[in-house]
């Protein structure tokens, strides 16, 4: 308008609306890149994603709202969709310019979403995309006849190769002086509205709309949705797939593991002149740094192959075979991605609940994934079948041992998950209906933007309250402690020859158990009694709460070997088989290590897992609930492995 | 709705609107009327494929009990 005027002209807010899976992404971030903002909408588990642009000197604020299928919200996503369409989100103003994304290959359905979005009045530009897919199928898409037709300008755009974005931009600019007709046909019914739908992409199409060919998607299905080469295919895909996250995160996790053991030491030998601030940098703020970053490689793992299979649209086949299995715990096909992640990590599986649009599965699944046995459970699964099970039995019944530990958790999953369903989350459950769009290859550009969003939001939101929850745990683990203290257990380390390694590791073993940490295992030693565990058990499982990696290390602490031990320390697990009792009886006997492991199979001992289940929802409260519940489920189920097993097998 | 196989095409006579779904169902383009061809059902027996208004859907056979449909032809798999 005034170009280079003085007067500063208001920012204009548009809103992208459209269908589900017609390429509304794709072309947010066309028009933003990687400059787009990624929230959550006020007390909603719904994602949020805006961004500006500028043009033509006039500053656009672009917000990608939810997908929907119609005004009549079913689902918390189309309710928020169908508020920021009219403004009524708090915090965003009423959009100026509505651009309603428009599948070009299936035209009918979006045509009735936009016959309800029309009614609104607003000024209106429609982004039709996938018109290459139409081409490729043989057929001619007249852009001018479905424009005149529908009263708004129409610009046609391939938003990976940037073809169009510019026109689509200048239409935004113009769109607010246009008038548009509101058709004022009857459209009473959903099936009137349907009629003219078909009438206009009729129009548009020509002749052959109905009898669009998808030969190549035909061809796909024809085996990957079969009923016996489709499962195999599938397991194949998602065996890959978790093996990905379970091996190749590996490396990255210990290559990242290491640069903070050396920053450690780096900064530990700086601030050596005063042990409070070194201990708290070091064991506090970096080890949480560290946590956060070490979950990075397989949140970017998982999201680049949830971004390549959705982007094929893979995803909705394996949802489509996998729906009747996870119907029996109330869920859908959509869960399986969520869940079957879990069994490597919880975090980014319950990132991943975002690809099912309805509150109520998306708020069950996350409230199960973490049952799900992840790889940080391992280590310890590892220690104690290798000191118990395997000495006494066998490999064979380590392996079974092992795989037992694996099932427990999917096991309680499907009670736990139909009882939230039926029980404990309000709200309807949606009839589970799901589009199967066309084969297409992945959108590199868009892969790779959402890799690089899900890692800056975890790292954002869920990094800081880790970082926060170490530093506090961290503090109870170390206070109180005074030099006397410490000159007191050099002092008993000299006088009796102890059992220790050497007088560190004595010292430190001391010095938890009199940290506010160690007291409460003790505290606790009557509560842990009934599962068999001591102070020292039961100190290793609280200590574990923030993240339960450490299970391992906080056990070689406190039986005297010092932090350095694994999972597969030879020392270790004869410390473990060597422990007595105050009456001299054997600790840890295979009851008490089976119920040792099923209380870190079943307990949510990763402050990751509530930080993030508090960044998807927007609140404390489920991250609350997911705590009292698993704590209590895992309580009650070591007990019932104690006392059942201990007098089977002692 | 709730007895379908694969290849069938059939038409949707009625939908029964008391049916808590039937507003979605109808939205997702399943109009009294509506012609569509069941495409493929899923290795566990449900839920099934159907293709139409020149898109493919999936839905569960149980969940789709309200609406009444017609079959055409018994089409060749």
């Amino acid at each position: 308008m005034f170009e280079g005027g003085p007067v500063p002209v208001r920012t204009m807010h548009v809103a992208l609306v459209g269908n589900p899976n017609a390429g509304k992404t794709s072309v947010f971030n066309a028009l933003t890149g990687a400059r787009q903002k990624v929230g959550n909408y006020p007390g909603v588990t719904v994602e949020r994603c805006w961004g500006e642009l500028e043009a033509d000197g006039r500053r656009i604020r672009l917000v990608d709202v939810p997908g929907l299928y119609s005004m009549n919200p079913e689902s918390e996503d189309e309710e928020v969709a169908v508020r920021a369409i009219r403004g009524e989100v708090r915090g965003e103003p009423e959009p100026d310019v509505l651009v309603f994304v428009m599948d070009g290959s299936n035209l009918e359905r979006n045509l009735y979403l936009f016959s309800e979005i029309v009614h609104l009045g607003k000024p209106m530009v429609v982004a039709l995309t996938m018109t290459d897919l139409v081409r490729k199928e043989g057929h001619r898409l007249s852009v001018q006849r479905l424009s005149r037709e529908l009263g708004v300008p129409v610009v046609p755009v391939v938003a990976h190769r940037r073809i169009g974005i510019r026109r689509l931009v200048r239409a935004i600019l113009e769109a607010p002086g246009g008038g548009y007709p509101i058709p004022k046909e009857g459209w009473s019914t959903i099936a009137a509205r349907y009629e003219w739908a078909h009438r206009v992409a009729r129009q548009a199409l020509g002749e052959t709309h109905h009898g669009l060919r998808r030969k190549t998607t035909d061809r796909l299905d024809r085996w990957l949705t079969h009923r016996a080469v489709g499962l195999v295919v599938f397991f194949a895909i998602f065996y890959g797939v978790f093996q990905a996250i379970y091996t190749l995160s590996q490396p990255l996790m210990d290559l990242i593991g290491g640069a903070f053991d050396s920053l450690s030491g780096w900064v530990g030998s700086l601030l050596e002149p005063v042990p409070v601030l070194r201990s708290l940098v070091v064991d506090g703020v970096l080890a949480g740094v560290g946590t956060v970053l070490t979950f990075l490689p397989q949140i970017l793992i998982l999201f680049f192959f949830i971004g390549v299979l959705e982007g094929t649209g893979y995803l909705a086949r394996a949802a489509f075979m996998m729906d009747r299995l996870l119907s029996w715990c109330g869920l859908n096909g959509r869960a399986f991605i969520p869940l079957l992640s879990s069994f490597a990590c919880a975090v980014p599986g319950i990132m991943a609940t975002r690809v099912m649009p309805d509150r109520k599965s998306r708020l069950a699944t996350m409230l199960i994934a973490p049952l799900m046995s992840c790889s940080a459970r391992l280590p310890t699964y590892m220690l104690l079948i290798g000191a118990v099970v395997e000495p006494r039995f066998g490999p064979v019944w380590a392996g079974v041992a092992l795989f037992a530990m694996h099932l427990v958790g999917l096991a309680f999953a499907v009670p736990i998950g139909w009882l939230l369903n039926r029980k404990v989350l309000r709200g309807r459950s949606l009839p589970f209906l799901m589009e199967l769009p066309p084969y297409q290859m992945p959108k590199w550009r868009d892969v790779g933007l959402g890799m690089y969003l899900k890692a800056r939001s975890f790292v954002r939101s869920a990094g800081t309250i880790i970082v926060v929850m170490s530093v506090a745990v961290w503090a109870l683990l170390y206070f109180p402690r005074s030099e006397e203290t410490v000159r007191r257990l050099e002092a008993e380390f000299a006088s009796q020859a102890q059992g220790a390694a050497s007088v560190e590791a004595y010292v430190q073993r001391g010095l938890i158990e009199q940290s506010y940490l160690g007291r409460m295992g003790a505290g606790l030693e009557s509560v842990f009694g009934l599962a068999g565990f001591d102070w020292r058990l039961s100190t290793a499982l609280l200590a574990s709460f923030p993240a339960r990696e450490v299970a391992v290390s906080t056990l070689g602490v406190i039986f005297n070997l010092g932090d350095g031990v694994d999972g597969e320390s030879k020392d270790l697990r004869m410390a473990l088989v060597e422990a007595k009792r105050p009456d001299g009886s054997p600790l840890v006997t295979p009851a008490v290590a089976a119920a040792f492991m099923v209380f870190m199979a079943l307990c949510c001992q990763c402050m990751a897992t509530l930080a993030t289940v508090r960044k998807e929802t927007g609140s404390w409260r489920w991250p609350a609930f997911l705590f009292s519940y698993m704590t209590l489920l895992a309580y009650l189920a070591s007990v019932a492995t104690y006392q059942v097993l201990s007098r089977l097998v002692g | 709705m709730a007895d379908v196989r694969q290849g069938l095409v059939a038409r949707v006579v009625s939908v029964d609107e008391e049916a808590p779904e039937s507003r979605r169902f109808q939205e997702m383009g399943l109009t009294p009327g509506t012609r569509f061809r069941v495409l493929k059902v899923a290795p566990l027996g449900d839920p099934i494929e159907i293709e139409l208004r020149g898109f493919r859907l999936v839905l569960r056979k149980g969940e789709a009990g309200f609406i009444r449909i017609e079959p055409e032809e018994a089409a060749r798999v």
